[in-house]
């Protein structure tokens, strides 16, 4: 009943401020845009006078000089002035080789498992409890064991990114197979497919919205992870350049890093989003 | 608890003509939880009787309807039928073969018509034609694809994804990729079950039309009395589970074509349609009073 009773008589009078919003922004896309712009000038009026004014410590670089050298790293992100003074695109590029590789074996390693712990709920219980210790385990955890065992700093550092990133991908993987909607293979037991058959042309196309999700969610994290494994392990890298730039002092260097760390995991997320959605067929995923 | 198969004799065996489809004392029991841990932790569970000793006969290329209260258990007969299940005792046999197993002998169409939403129609139809015919050269099954697609009307939409085509789209190619097997048997469960009134009527038309063409012998699940009568040469009226059975099997002696617009005219029809929905509503009455 209380809806009714809310049911204005009259036609309500617009707030005239919300009226001329509505008026300049007609859309919720141009309205949420305003207010990022809002939002980002306040956050850097707020930086640059701070650190003018001497809010924070010393060492916080004021918004002005953060973006030039900003610029002057993006700008030429490829020169070499010896070992520990190259652009910041050759340290990006070392890192996204490292990510690439370990997310790599990873998938490679968590896909196929995933498909058998899938298929055969006697693996699944089995290896549940595997998965259900080693998944929680910190990145950081991993790196003696992988300096030990490999004793060579770039094969720790993918090591790392295998192991850390490779669970989103199996769990997913398992939950994709083994929840493959049953219509699906009675069709292919009354056509009398072969069991490969089921796997590689319904199984696996039915599961691939799934899959992806998961790799989507793993290459997250092996981009996380790569810049703590870079800052233990040195040489080069992404993490290694946020490193040696805090033991120069330079924060605007490790604040572009972050811009740039934070910028290319977006891209990573996005290129995995759209394979999600090709693969799915106007499926929920 | 097993129900003993006893010797009934077929009230449709006699006829002159082999029958293609032939139920003998079939049974279907759901497995209770009995076993020692079961009894020790006291979570025990009765066993389950959805069919008990069912026989009838079905002739080649005749159109049989099933028809029942919801929880009668057809769909549990019609994958019998379909070998997805095997029957607890007695025997489904196949031209005088026992089944144990699907078959491309036996297209089944599904009520939410279980496409690949990853495959095109054309995908759709290829996969079950290489499916049943591996050897078959590629240039007969794209024309196979093609000649079943027609079929069913959907010329143009070949290189569309399922989520691309409407409900009554999709159970259209549901049926043309159970025909494109050429099987001699189509079991339909509930066709239609999921499409609205109109499109539900304009596919039974076409269902109709393609059976005055391609004459398989035909199993249909269906609740609507209309739709048995329109296409149906017998209905198999089911009683109430648990311990379903068979009440009786009418037959509609109508000529064909038959035309929804008349078919209230032929003789017969009324009766018919009053003691369907006589027995329907007497089922259905007692599956309600039960749950109270």
């Amino acid at each position: 009943m209380s809806y009714f009773s809310s049911i204005p008589k009259s036609k309500p009078r617009a707030n005239p401020i919300m009226a001329a919003i509505q008026r300049v922004l007609p859309t919720h896309d141009y309205q949420a845009f305003a207010l990022f712009l809002l939002i980002l000038a306040t956050i850097l009026i707020f930086w640059e006078y701070g650190a003018t004014s001497g809010w924070f410590s010393p060492l916080m670089p004021s918004a002005k000089s953060t973006f030039t050298d900003f610029w002057s790293w993006v700008s030429k992100p490829f020169y070499v002035k010896g070992t520990n003074d190259k652009g910041i695109g050759w340290h990006l590029i070392t890192s996204l080789r490292r990510v690439a590789i370990g997310f790599s074996v990873g998938a490679a390693i968590a896909i196929p498992s995933g498909i058998v712990i899938g298929l055969f709920p006697v693996a699944s219980k089995a290896f549940d409890p595997f998965i259900q210790i080693l998944k929680p385990v910190s990145p950081l955890a991993w790196l003696p064991i992988g300096l030990g065992l490999l004793q060579d700093s770039e094969s720790t550092a993918i090591f790392v990114i295998a192991i850390t990133s490779l669970w989103p991908t199996l769990i997913n993987t398992k939950f994709g197979v083994s929840s493959v909607d049953p219509t699906y293979l009675e069709v292919t037991r009354t056509l009398g497919a072969s069991q490969w058959r089921t796997i590689t042309k319904v199984i696996l196309p039915a599961a691939a919205p799934s899959i992806v999700a998961g790799m989507r969610i793993s290459a997250g994290i092996a981009w996380l992870v790569i810049v703590a494994a870079e800052i233990l392990l040195g040489g080069t890298g992404v993490g290694y350049f946020v490193w040696n730039e805090w033991n120069n002092l330079s924060i605007t260097s490790i604040i572009t890093a972050i811009l740039l760390i934070g910028a290319i995991g977006m891209i990573i997320d996005r290129l995995f989003g759209l394979l999600q959605h090709w693969v799915s067929f106007g499926r929920a995923s | 608890m097993i129900v003993s198969s006893v010797e009934t004799t077929n009230p449709l065996s006699e006829a002159a003509i082999p029958a293609q489809i032939s139920l003998q004392n079939v049974s279907m029991v759901y497995r209770g939880r009995s076993g020692w841990i079961n009894r020790l932790t006291k979570r025990t569970s009765k066993d389950y009787i959805a069919l008990s000793d069912i026989s009838f006969d079905i002739a080649p290329n005749t159109f049989v309807s099933i028809i029942g209260p919801s929880g009668c258990g057809k769909s549990t007969l019609l994958n019998l039928i379909a070998g997805l299940n095997t029957p607890s005792s007695g025997a489904v046999l196949v031209n005088g073969e026992e089944i144990y197993a699907p078959g491309p002998d036996r297209g089944v169409v599904f009520q939410n018509y279980a496409l690949m939403p990853w495959l095109t129609v054309a995908e759709n139809l290829h996969f079950a034609i290489e499916t049943v015919y591996p050897k078959m050269s590629l240039a007969d099954r794209k024309s196979r694809v093609y000649e079943y697609i027609e079929l069913v009307g959907l010329k143009g939409a070949e290189k569309k994804h399922p989520h691309e085509l409407s409900g009554g789209m999709k159970q259209r190619v549901g049926i043309a990729r159970a025909l494109a097997i050429d099987p001699q048997i189509l079991l339909m469960d509930e066709p239609f079950g999921a499409l609205d009134a109109l499109t539900r009527g304009f596919l039974q038309d076409e269902v109709a039309r393609i059976w005055e063409q391609k004459r398989k012998t035909v199993v249909m699940i269906t609740h609507s009395i209309e739709e048995a009568l329109l296409l149906s040469d017998k209905i198999v009226m089911m009683k109430r589970g648990p311990s379903a059975g068979i009440d009786e099997i009418l037959d509609v002696p109508f000529p064909r074509p038959r035309s929804r617009e008349n078919l209230d005219q032929q003789a017969g029809y009324h009766a018919l349609k009053a003691e369907m929905e006589e027995h329907l509503m007497r089922e259905t009455r007692a599956v309600e009073a039960s749950r109270l």
